[in-house]
């Protein structure tokens, strides 16, 4: 990709999509990101525009507090590692075994905290909800037996996750098949070289200040903010082997 | 007999405002009450439903298929130690000997502290910190979700939650301000200071 391309792309992509180039191409925007390769995407939508599903306080934390943090401890651990720099989120996280012990669990933590939430942002959206679209309506259909029996599934590894973590959709790649997989903190599947094409935030911090201990309730009202044209559009990118976070 | 949610040792407003009346009432009543309903459920009609609550833990951690029991066995005992390490006006001055015993091994009460809430902050996702004794010398030690010192064979003198819930409506992000408060002003020092001479 020359520089010419790049250009013309970062004109053309916006918010979500953006954030995505951006974090799987680090080294691409170095020159803004400051203080190391990883900067924390903009969120696309205002902090109150998934009201009253995901309030406005937990968005604004949830984004300018717990993703940053976990951006900025990226970046420090990366300040003395200058050939890790070069490599993108997920050349890092698959590699992750290479990596040096004494950053090996910080970045895993870490740079698995910035993608996750890169992804999550991503696939949200105001006056979303409602059934899923294309493709990804079809795979749901054909590897779960329908949208209800999809959702029961996805919302029972939300549910069954002990502690921090997340419940994911993978995509099996070469056959596109999903699956439903939790995984604790801020670990991905993405680590076992698995594409993510959506998941849910199960840490207590996504929630709590609007529905306590209730998970099963939040995991219930997530359902109306999905953005499933966004969905869908990560499901094409992964079909088509793209490497996306 | 079936496990039992013990009442609090305190009124629910009694830690405010280091610790909200919300932020037990929930904790209490729905966090540590669905570790109990879930631990009698999961242990129903098998041997460990007439096991002590330490025997299960012991018997259930690091056996894959008893994972779930671990987890809320686990959490109903770390959380009744927890009740007990807090009171009204906590904090404060810390008994002879337990102060000596801190001295002689992390150096001061301060790196003690110091060494504790690191072990806090640096627990990533849902877990605890600890000051235990071990082998005869006290350590401050860390543990994910329901894991605890019981478990690893150590002696548990205090445990400090650090599971979102347990601070998340009161301090939001900021579990270092949590844990200094946990520290300064809720923790009841005679009690730990009994549990070592225990």
């Amino acid at each position: 990709m020359g520089h010419a391309e790049i250009d013309r792309r970062r004109l053309l992509v916006t918010g979500a999509a953006a954030a995505l180039i951006v974090a799987v191409r680090p080294h691409l925007v170095l020159a803004q990101a400051g203080a190391g390769p990883f900067s924390l995407p903009a969120l696309p939508y205002p902090e109150s525009a998934l009201e009253p599903h995901v309030d406005a306080q937990t968005m604004g934390l949830h984004h300018g507090r717990h993703h940053k943090a976990y951006v900025d401890n990226v970046n420090r651990l990366l300040e003395s590692h200058g050939e890790l720099q070069r490599l993108s989120a997920l050349e890092l996280l698959r590699r992750l075994p290479e990596v040096p012990d004494a950053i090996r669990t910080g970045l895993r933590n870490n740079l698995g905290g910035h993608v996750n939430h890169t992804m999550f942002w991503s696939i949200m959206g105001p006056g979303k909800g409602g059934a899923p679209v294309g493709e990804t309506a079809a795979a749901i259909e054909r590897d779960f037996g329908g949208f209800d029996a999809f959702k029961q599934r996805f919302n029972a590894a939300g549910l069954g996750q002990f502690g921090s973590g997340w419940a994911f959709v993978t995509v099996e790649p070469g056959t596109g098949k999903l699956a439903v997989a939790a995984a604790p903190n801020q670990d991905t599947p993405l680590m076992e070289g698995r594409p993510v094409l959506m998941g849910n935030d199960v840490w207590e911090h996504a929630y709590y200040l609007k529905y306590q201990n209730r998970r099963a309730d939040y995991l219930n009202a997530w359902w109306n903010v999905v953005d499933w044209a966004a969905v869908d559009r990560r499901y094409a990118a992964i079909r088509r082997g793209e490497a996306i976070i | 007999m079936a496990f039992e949610l013990p009442p609090l040792p305190y009124s629910h407003d009694a830690l405010e405002p280091f610790m909200s009346a919300q932020t037990l009432n929930l904790h209490h009543g729905k966090h540590h009450q669905a570790y109990v309903t879930n631990l009698n459920n999961l242990v129903k009609d098998t041997p460990m439903a007439s096991m002590s609550l330490e025997e299960v833990v012991k018997a259930s951690y690091g056996d894959a298929s008893k994972q779930g029991i671990f987890n809320n066995a686990g959490q109903h005992w770390n959380h009744i130690l927890f009740w007990q390490c807090m009171r009204k006006n906590g904090g404060g001055s810390i008994p002879g000997e337990l102060e000596r015993r801190l001295k002689s091994d992390f150096g001061s009460v301060e790196q003690f502290k110091e060494a504790f809430t690191q072990a806090g902050v640096t627990q990533f996702g849902s877990g605890w910190a600890w000051l235990v004794e071990d082998g005869g010398k006290l350590k401050v030690t860390k543990t994910p979700n329901g894991e605890n010192p019981l478990a690893h064979g150590q002696k548990a003198l205090l445990g400090c939650d650090v599971w979102e819930h347990s601070y998340y409506l009161d301090y939001q992000n900021r579990r270092p301000d949590y844990i200094k408060a946990f520290l300064d002003n809720l923790v009841n020092w005679e009690f730990v200071a009994q549990r070592l001479a225990a």
